[in-house]
């Protein structure tokens, strides 16, 4: 990684609807520069997507979500990585990380109700063969993700005019 | 009642801050995005306050010794010598107070006598000038100008020096220009010092906010000047702090038991959850090389680029600062005066921003925009000056 691709993973991650000609010069580097190493970091997948990140607690979309604990046999030459990939290629899934611990998988959950949640858990991940057991917690608030934090108490409150 | 007979006229006749006006101004109004504030916008980093507040837990509310505790001055000691290449002795040659502003108003109180004049560069922060009035001796300004990069030039302080001049305060890298001054510039103000026998009060409190690959140089370092300087420096601006008021003076311990004994009879001594909180920040600093501050330092830095390619896109010249966290574009173009300027940009735009003329005359011209903020609303502030700009030229 240069400097410029770490410079810009900062600025992008803060706000990626800055201009390039903005990032050129927070960057000290030209716009071809800059157009240049985002290419790169798209084309190396270091960048996914830019997407927003929506506060959906205070739209009226009904939704709910879940944490899942599920411990997994894992399967011989394949390791965990292709029950992992039956679990994320569920559209309910959000993420799935493989954790240290005592359980295997985290598996992150999105459904519109409860009982579509539910059905998911009992219909579908529980009962794929390498699953031996799993643990449901609901998210009752967020706080702050990806250093956002969702409460509004985070003002500034430095004086206005200060020498 | 007729208060002037009682009031100390020396003191009574310092005008209020030039920064006053406009706080009162901008105070009033709604949703304005200010660029005249002098702080970081980033809080103090959670480790340092979660020391200071585990300390008011443990119930670690007493006085502190009057020079500070001594786990801060042996930190302080401990980064100078790091950073800079000074040593100064934890024990007897460094003093922690209230914030650096204090350590200016006790250099002076300690070292000016009344008659003494004490040479302050021009434009520099609000306090210098009015210190050394309430310290009985008289302030003579020194104009730097932007052709010299706002640096101090040896010639026109020599110029200023008179058989009456007992120091000289030394403000880099600068509040509000953003100059900065290197090696060989401050080897030259040395000699200055070194021919007229002069002591030198070397404010450095943005010594860690330097960009565009300059290097803070502390004067004291330099050949000679340890022992006719002292360096102020603080906690406030390289860790965000401000708000926990902690500063220090290092020098001789001739001077600094001096201020100590001023410091003793009317503070006692800093807060001690400050003390506590930076000596946790030095200590944290020095274990991993100091991230926090190049965190800061290059999120200031991105800013600091975009604000002056933004100023100089709308036509307004403006220096190129490599120090502290300020830009200090010329608004001549626009044929108005500083205070107009902001006076008009405030109410007409909603933008706040401090005229030049707040730190002193030479900086009729120009406006200082503070570059500390939050990057969205820094679009939108600068968006609402070129609009300004556009109108008015």
């Amino acid at each position: 990684m240069t400097k410029l691709e770490t410079d810009l993973l900062d600025l992008l991650k803060e706000d990626c609807r800055l201009p390039l000609e903005k990032l050129a010069v927070m960057t000290g580097s030209s716009v071809e520069e800059v157009a240049e190493a985002i290419d790169g970091l798209e084309k190396r997948r270091i960048i996914l997507r830019y997407a927003p990140m929506i506060n959906w607690d205070l739209t009226d979309r009904e939704r709910v979500e879940a944490m899942i604990e599920v411990r997994v046999t894992p399967q011989r030459d394949m390791g965990f990585d292709a029950i992992a990939r039956r679990i994320y290629c569920f559209d309910e899934v959000k993420s799935v990380f493989l954790m240290s611990g005592s359980y295997d998988l985290l598996v992150l959950v999105e459904a519109r109700t409860l009982k579509e949640l539910a059905a998911f858990v009992s219909g579908k991940l529980s009962p794929l063969e390498t699953v031996t057991g799993t643990a449901t917690s609901f998210v009752l608030k967020r706080y702050k993700e990806e250093g956002v934090i969702f409460d509004s108490g985070d003002s500034d409150r430095r004086l206005v005019i200060s020498p | 009642m007729n208060y002037d007979r009682f009031l100390n006229r020396r003191i009574a006749s310092v005008p209020p801050s030039g920064i006053r006006r406009f706080f009162d101004m901008a105070s009033g109004m709604r949703d304005t995005i200010s660029l005249g504030v002098g702080e970081p916008d980033f809080k103090t980093p959670y480790p340092i306050r979660n020391v200071a507040i585990e300390s008011l837990m443990d119930g670690d509310t007493q006085y502190t010794a009057n020079r500070g505790l001594p786990e801060l001055r042996q930190e302080i000691s401990a980064y100078l010598s790091g950073r800079y290449h000074i040593s100064y002795d934890a024990e007897q040659e460094i003093l922690v107070t209230i914030g650096a502003s204090e350590a200016i108003d006790l250099a002076l109180r300690a070292l000016v006598a009344p008659g003494d004049e004490v040479i302050v560069p021009e434009p520099s922060y609000v306090s210098y000038a009015p210190g050394v009035v309430f310290a009985g001796g008289d302030p003579v300004g020194v104009e730097t100008m932007e052709s010299d990069e706002f640096r101090l030039i040896p010639d026109l302080l020599e110029k200023a020096i008179t058989p009456r001049t007992k120091a000289l305060i030394l403000p880099y890298p600068n509040n509000p220009t953003g100059a900065v001054m290197s090696r060989a510039d401050l080897e030259a103000i040395a000699g200055v010092i070194l021919k007229h026998d002069l002591f030198v009060i070397s404010d450095e409190i943005y010594s860690e906010l330097v960009y565009g690959g300059h290097e803070h140089t502390a004067f004291a370092s330099l050949d000679g000047m340890r022992e006719r300087s002292l360096t102020i420096n603080g906690f406030s601006k390289s860790f965000a702090m401000t708000g926990w008021r902690v500063g220090y003076a290092c020098g001789p311990k001739e001077i600094i038991s001096v201020m100590n004994k001023i410091h003793q009879y009317a503070i006692m001594c800093a807060p001690r959850q400050g003390q506590i909180a930076a000596a946790a920040a030095l200590k944290v600093g020095r274990e991993n090389g100091y991230e926090e501050i190049t965190r800061m330092r290059n999120s200031y830095d991105r800013r600091r680029r975009l604000m002056v390619d933004a100023f100089r896109k709308m036509g307004l010249h403006c220096f190129e600062p490599y120090g502290a966290f300020y830009a200090f574009p010329s608004i001549r173009s626009t044929g108005m005066s500083s205070e107009d300027f902001c006076a008009r940009l405030l109410q007409e735009k909603n933008v706040a921003a401090v005229p030049g003329t707040a730190f002193g005359p030479g900086g009729e011209g120009n406006i200082r925009c503070c570059y500390a903020t939050a990057l969205d609303k820094l679009n939108i502030a600068l968006e609402r000056i070129a609009e300004f700009v556009a109108e008015n030229t």
